[in-house]
């Protein structure tokens, strides 16, 4: 038995569209209101979608890319060798910093001899494509940690994050630290 | 005429002037609150306590807008055209009967500006002014969109008036008279007019939704087409008063729609009310009937505004001329019928 090509529905949702004429009662279109009117007074007591943003924030992903943040480690040192490895595989060219070397006493702030001194990232730069994150051996930068977006601004300086903005507050690695410990 | 009269009228029109103009700053409030509730959303509640305040903010920024003039020979009609729509709109509460009477000071204060016995004709024409405010402030604009919006809503207008007027005969050859006063006494206790004209209420109905040029008939501003209509060119407080107009506009049709079938200032058991409460504590609880269902006709005009697209222009014209008026002729041959038969 053969179907015409015509009659076969792959998706099994054709319908045939008919293009007959409207009878009077059509045409007057008061069964149709009424109908659109059912359906429409029913959204009335629909619990509502709204997010009552400033009060209310919607949760983030676990692997959103929001705003940078510079790891400490469960000492509450930071991790950052300044390699330079993420600036590196960074497309948009947004990170900048300068090495420096550890001194004595300075341990307890950073975990290996060489750190960051400064370490910036151009924001408007930043495509948050999260390379930086990939390249890093050094388990420092990630995008998902800080679960905050960058504010906006009326000023181009303000986007130029340093160290300041960017390294985990150490409450934060503090309360990590116990977190790990506890389990 | 004695000065307790000019008085008491004095009172009755400056608060129904200012019951209108409240109604329509709320009724803005209340249409998007009810386009939010119908959207799944919450719509303005930052201004104020459930965003009570929002009407005031809304006027403080039309009024602190700047007021923009197109490069126009007409400067004095385009001044003109928001007055006319906005004073037409304002014009029609004379007439509403917003309750029967009530007894103060030993006099029978009636609540009502003023009863004319051709309340009815009245309407009709102080809203086929309106459209003048209309034409002259799309035509002014010196702006094509301004002027197509302007055509369209006049041509919509005077289509749907001879519906409206046919389906008006109907009921009038059953009251007998234009004023809108008797028209509410008539209609004490139960006996409503929507009973007995329910064809001449659902053309009414449809005709109004045409003359406010309201969903699904607001095709004189339709955005997508002509950007804004007939007030493309409009900003600061004349933009305000045309859209004033409307909403005050639409609580006058709501008023009138409920005093000519939904027995207006009457509810059941208003005379028992009358013979044994007293006559003000019956007629404030009319006003408050009257009231409530002037709102439930403004909500439903809003709840058809979210629910039902625009029409195309063809279809709304084949709508007015081909099957609203053959049906309110039809309308008006049964119910003489009807009063030849049973009378």
């Amino acid at each position: 038995m053969s179907t015409a090509i015509q009659n076969i529905s792959l998706s099994g949702r054709k319908k045939e569209v008919s293009h007959k004429e409207m009878t009077f009662w059509e045409r007057l279109y008061l069964v149709a209101i009424v109908k659109g009117l059912i359906i429409t007074i029913k959204h009335l007591f629909r619990k509502k979608v709204t997010v009552q943003y400033p009060e209310q924030v919607r949760e983030f992903s676990p692997v959103y890319r929001g705003q940078h943040m510079l790891k400490r480690d469960e000492q509450g040192r930071e991790n950052c060798t300044a390699c330079g490895l993420c600036a590196l595989s960074c497309p948009a060219e947004a990170i900048t910093m300068k090495a420096a070397e550890r001194k004595k006493g300075e341990e307890h702030l950073y975990r290996e001899e060489k750190y960051a001194e400064i370490y910036e990232i151009n924001m408007l730069r930043c495509i948050f494509c999260g390379l930086c994150e990939e390249a890093c051996p050094k388990d420092a930068v990630y995008l998902t940690l800080s679960k905050e977006l960058v504010p906006a601004s009326y000023d181009r300086e303000d986007f130029i994050f340093g160290k300041d903005k960017l390294v985990m507050p150490l409450e934060m690695a503090m309360k990590n630290a116990q977190l790990n410990n506890a389990n | 005429m004695d000065s307790a009269f000019i008085i008491e009228k004095s009172v009755v029109i400056v608060t129904v002037f200012a019951i209108t103009m409240i109604m329509a700053m709320y009724s803005t409030y209340a249409e998007r609150k009810v386009a939010a509730f119908l959207q799944d959303r919450i719509g303005p509640n930052r201004a104020g306590k459930f965003g009570l305040l929002q009407p005031l903010a809304d006027g403080l920024k039309l009024f602190s807008k700047e007021e923009f003039f197109p490069n126009t020979p007409n400067r004095f009609l385009f001044i003109v055209g928001p007055a006319i729509a906005m004073s037409t709109a304002l014009m029609t509460s004379a007439v509403i009967p917003w309750g029967d009477r009530l007894h103060i000071f030993g006099r029978d204060v009636i609540l009502q500006a003023t009863d004319i016995d051709v309340s009815l004709l009245y309407i009709f024409g102080v809203v086929s002014v309106g459209v003048y405010g209309i034409m002259i402030g799309g035509w002014a604009s010196n702006n094509k969109f301004s002027l197509m919006g302007a055509v369209r809503a006049a041509s919509q207008m005077v289509s749907y008036e001879i519906a409206m007027g046919l389906s008006m005969i109907a009921l009038l050859m059953m009251t007998g008279t234009l004023s809108l006063k008797e028209i509410s006494l008539q209609q004490s206790g139960m006996d409503w007019n929507v009973f007995y004209q329910p064809v001449s209420f659902l053309i009414f109905l449809i005709c109004a939704f045409a003359e406010l040029n309201r969903t699904p008939f607001d095709l004189a501003e339709c955005e997508s087409e002509l950007i804004g209509g007939y007030h493309t060119e409009y900003s600061s407080m004349k933009m305000g008063f045309y859209l004033f107009a409307e909403y005050a506009n639409m609580f006058i049709s709501s008023a009138i729609l409920s005093v000519l079938f939904f027995g207006g200032y009457n509810y059941p058991g208003m005379q028992w009310m009358v013979d044994n409460v007293g006559v003000n504590v019956a007629n404030i609880l009319g006003i408050f009937a009257l009231f409530i269902k002037i709102c439930g006709f403004i909500f439903f005009i809003m709840w058809v505004r979210w629910t039902i697209p625009r029409f195309r222009y063809d279809q709304l014209m084949n709508l007015g001329w081909r099957i609203l008026i053959p049906l309110s002729i039809v309308n008006i041959i049964i119910t003489g019928i009807c009063i030849l038969a049973f009378k």
